[in-house]
């Protein structure tokens, strides 16, 4: 369980361009739910994961993961039990290195990354067989640099790396937005499938509101630093596009966009 | 054929640096001026410990621990006060000349009489004759072979693998749940503990260590880099390590013949800095082929 308790954010504190982003904002994230976010450009969203992730530091409140006050955690240490796929497909995997070589990193994550040898052989057989439910050919790439490969397939390999060891929560950054929508269409249908398989916890920002709909079982809209819409379980199934495109309408005229 | 035998001697040497360079400058992105300390860094530790009778063979793991402290404290400086890369390289280097001065206790110590790796009884017992000429170059030779292959290994073990991943994209190192701070240290520690090494190889084949003979090694170590991986990026036979040996030997060579045709050694750093320049120019113009072609 994740628990946002009372979080206080405030940008350029101090400055004319001061912006107080979260004041007291409070959200809790129960095991095994997969949570969408939705909300306008600047409504906090990616904000809220780059806190839950401590990319940025909060200036009040608590974070709270499975009990344990994660606040003054540095990033690196709460990525030991978080998975997160970014926006940009660059970020989620090495393109200097062999599909091999960064899905050997990525699945000796949480353990030492000693003097032993880096590409894991005897697993070679085990990654091709990941690699081809994604449909995209990788399997025969194994030894092919990254950065030779697509956004689409970049991204898809970002997903797979960032769920191979065991994690408690998965964090996606509008991890489809930078894709056409063929490709976005796959990597979401991965994404439903790896969740649902491996049951992680999982919060996805995104704008796609159909996605928001189709996938997972509670649904948030952001606005300004606060959840204004929060449909789960029943209630979320009932939902229609119209609703929730009508209410984004509201929030969009307030803001001017 | 005595010019010749000094381009191997010299390529050689500088070529240990450069792999250091390469784990910088290339893999790390970070361009660490610590190296224009650290070479002679190296110099002074040979010098002081072979004038005090220590065996020369001992030198060479002093010198690499001797370099990778300053690389950690580099390290320390970017990564711990969070100064940015150019000025902790710039700070160290600084502080080194002092650190060398006080190593040597003066500006520089001659070592015309004194045993090195390359002339003690040992080695003058292996090679007699016509050999005596070549053996500077094969005990270079072998010790740059040594240093290659290891470093070829470094690179393939899970240590290896973070380190080479810190450069290419340092947000899955912290995805991974890796201080990427670390991994860097770890860099540049390496770094210039082959750099101080190449400055230790350097003085006992020059037989002399000066405190300022530090000054345009990272150029020259740049120039290595990026000559042998633009020449031989398409030669799939030549690993990136092996480029690098290669790209130093050639720039020797380069620098050499620029030498031999104007006839004055005191243009040398001029000299460097013009083919520093043209090689990046060439170098560059090369990736905004590859740029537009894509």
């Amino acid at each position: 369980m994740l628990e946002l308790k009372h979080i206080d954010k405030t940008y350029n504190p101090g400055t004319v361009n001061e912006l107080c982003f979260f004041r007291d904002f409070n959200l809790t994230i129960d095991d095994g739910s997969f949570v969408s976010v939705v909300g306008s450009n600047g409504s906090g969203k990616t904000s809220m994961l780059n806190i839950i992730c401590g990319s940025i530091d909060i200036d009040g409140g608590q974070l709270v993961m499975n009990g344990e006050d994660i606040s003054r955690q540095k990033e690196f240490i709460r990525h030991r039990k978080i998975g997160r796929v970014y926006q940009n497909p660059a970020f989620g995997t090495c393109p200097d290195m062999t599909i091999m070589e960064n899905m050997s990193l990525a699945d000796n994550k949480g353990k030492s990354y000693n003097l032993t040898r880096g590409a894991n052989k005897a697993r070679r057989e085990e990654y091709r067989e990941m690699l081809v439910p994604l449909g995209l050919g990788l399997e025969d790439k194994l030894d092919i640099k990254v950065g030779s490969l697509s956004g689409g397939q970049r991204q898809a390999l970002a997903l797979l790396m960032s769920t191979m060891t065991p994690i408690d929560f998965l964090i996606l950054d509008e991890h489809t937005a930078a894709l056409d929508p063929k490709t976005a269409e796959i990597i979401m249908e991965l994404t439903g499938r790896i969740v649902a398989e491996k049951k992680l916890t999982t919060v996805m920002v995104t704008h796609n509101l159909r996605y928001a709909l189709e996938y997972g079982d509670r649904l948030l809209m952001m606005h300004e630093g606060h959840v204004i819409l929060d449909k789960a379980g029943e209630e979320k199934k009932k939902l229609k596009l119209e609703e929730v495109l009508h209410k984004f309408d509201e929030i969009s005229i307030e803001a001017g966009n | 054929m005595a010019l010749l035998i000094s381009v191997f001697e010299q390529g050689f040497i500088y070529a240990v640096m450069a792999l250091g360079i390469y784990i910088t400058y290339k893999i790390l992105d970070f361009p660490d001026l610590t190296v224009d300390g650290s070479f002679p860094m190296g110099a002074a530790i040979a010098a002081v410990m072979i004038t005090n009778g220590v065996p020369a063979l001992v030198t060479l793991p002093v010198a690499f621990l001797g370099g990778g402290a300053a690389g950690l404290l580099t390290g320390l400086i970017h990564v711990k006060l969070r100064v940015r890369d150019l000025l902790s390289g710039i700070i160290m280097m600084t502080a080194l000349y002092t650190v060398n001065l006080r190593i040597m206790g003066k500006a520089n110590i001659p070592l015309y009489s004194s045993e090195t790796i390359f002339d003690n009884d040992l080695v003058n017992g292996i090679f007699k004759g016509p050999l005596d000429d070549a053996k500077t170059t094969i005990i270079l030779l072998v010790i740059v072979l040594v240093v290659k292959l290891v470093l070829d290994w470094y690179l393939k073990t899970k240590s290896g693998f973070i380190l080479r991943a810190v450069g290419s994209n340092d947000k899955i190192v912290t995805t991974l749940g890796v201080d990427k701070g670390r991994i860097k240290i770890l860099g540049l520690v390496i770094a210039n503990g082959l750099c101080t090494l190449a400055g230790c190889l350097y003085a006992q084949e020059q037989r002399y260590a000066d405190v300022s003979m530090g000054t345009g090694t990272m150029v020259i170590g740049l120039a290595s880099v990026i000559i042998g991986t633009t020449l031989f990026r398409k030669v799939s036979f030549i690993n990136v390590t092996a480029s690098v040996i290669l790209g130093s030997v050639i720039y020797k060579a380069c620098v050499a013949a620029a030498v031999h045709f104007l006839h004055n050694a005191d243009d040398m750093k001029l000299i460097t800095s013009v083919l520093f320049t043209i090689i990046l120019v060439i170098s560059m113009d090369k990736k905004r082929k590859v740029a537009s072609d894509a």
